[in-house]
């Protein structure tokens, strides 16, 4: 009983520290966009995505050691449109009412020079978990980091648009999401 | 006065008959793909009702342009005078709305963030931004100018009607494709 308490203590305050070098460094959500476009008959159909938050932990001269855990609210989607947006939330789509937060938690960071790294790591959405791969640039001025990237998923992977709507020629499989994101507490590239 | 310039040209009935059956079939399809929930069917309907739509404005530009530049055949001189006003002003309005109706539904189309894509190959550019409360604003009134048309079609249609079956005049004939039982001559 005693080790089992001890164990616990130990792993509350492991978690405690990661938390602290964390939470030095914040994702600040009002200056930083999620989007993305999916393809309609070849109509570019835009979104984004208003709440979303990180977990950051991730210094560019040790990229080997970067965490980033990302969660995006889909109940958040922004389509421009209620009644499409209504539609995302059901089962087909996002089944956003019943698993409402997409996830991306990186696994491997590579740095590729001059402000580019890529990440590497599982994207969860819909209780189903793929691989992907997230290039990124890095650029720096007082005291704040923008984050620009962007990657394709296949939406099929992820059974969104599943049933009714698997018919890539009418909503095209490929969807890009561009990432444009501001946060503080970034080491120096 | 020879048959040449007592009906319309070739391309003007061409043109009118054209626009007037795809006028039809996108004022039939439009009604009927906003009936529908959403669906697979519904996305390709609306779809095709926007490429009509900017077929239909582009064939408008070139009929006007042509009835610019052209004479339209004369009216009998057994019309009074409120008829031929009356004539001349119901087809102003059909033209203004031949023009109307799909730029309300493309300033539409544009608010509510659905780019056009003319045959899916060519894109259009937006005439407003994506915006949610414009969009809101802006669906009344395609459906606004649509239902104008649609009424002053119903008064064409009548009124070529009155003039062939009790005038008894010339006047929907000038609009006929020419046959051999038509001929005006």
């Amino acid at each position: 009983m005693n080790q089992f308490i001890k164990f616990v203590f130990i792993g509350a305050s492991l978690i405690g520290a990661s938390g602290a070098a964390i939470a030095q460094q914040k994702l600040i959500s009002a200056e930083s966009e999620i989007a993305f476009i999916s393809k309609q008959l070849g109509v570019p159909v835009s979104g984004k995505f208003k709440k979303f938050d990180a977990e950051v932990s991730f210094d560019p001269k040790k990229p080997e050691a970067a965490k980033v855990n990302f969660t995006v609210d889909l109940l958040s989607t922004d389509i421009g449109n209620s009644e499409t947006e209504t539609e995302l939330k059901k089962p087909g789509w996002f089944n956003s009412a019943k698993v409402p937060a997409a996830t991306f938690q990186s696994s491997s960071v590579k740095a590729l020079g001059a402000g580019k790294f890529e990440f590497t790591g599982k994207l969860g959405m819909k209780g189903i978990s793929q691989s992907v791969v997230v290039p990124i640039t890095v650029t720096q001025s007082g005291g704040k980091s923008r984050v620009v990237g962007s990657f394709n998923l296949k939406r099929l992977d992820f059974k969104i648009g599943d049933g009714d709507w698997n018919d890539v020629s009418l909503v095209a499989n490929e969807v890009v999401v561009n990432v444009n994101l501001a946060l503080t507490g970034i080491p120096p590239l | 006065m020879n048959s040449n310039n007592t009906r319309y040209s070739g391309l003007a009935i061409a043109f009118h008959w054209l626009l007037a059956l795809m006028i039809c079939i996108s004022f039939g399809v439009g009604l009927y793909m906003t009936s529908l929930a959403f669906s697979p069917q519904r996305l390709k309907l609306y779809n095709w009702h926007k490429w009509a739509g900017v077929t239909i404005l582009v064939l408008s530009a070139a009929r006007l342009l042509w009835r610019l530049t052209h004479r339209s055949p004369p009216l009998p001189l057994t019309m009074p005078a409120w008829q031929r006003a009356a004539s001349h002003i119901s087809h102003a309005a059909l033209y203004v709305f031949f023009f109307a109706v799909p730029i309300t539904g493309w300033l539409y189309s544009s608010a509510a963030g659905f780019p056009i894509v003319w045959f899916g190959i060519i894109p259009l550019p937006d005439l407003v931004e994506k915006n949610r409360e414009l969009a809101e604003t802006l669906k009344p009134f395609h459906w606004i100018a649509a239902y104008s048309l649609a009424t002053v079609v119903v008064i064409h249609i009548a009124a070529a009607l009155k003039h062939h079956f009790i005038d008894r005049d010339t006047v929907l004939l000038r609009m006929m494709p020419q046959s051999k039982k038509s001929s005006l001559s």
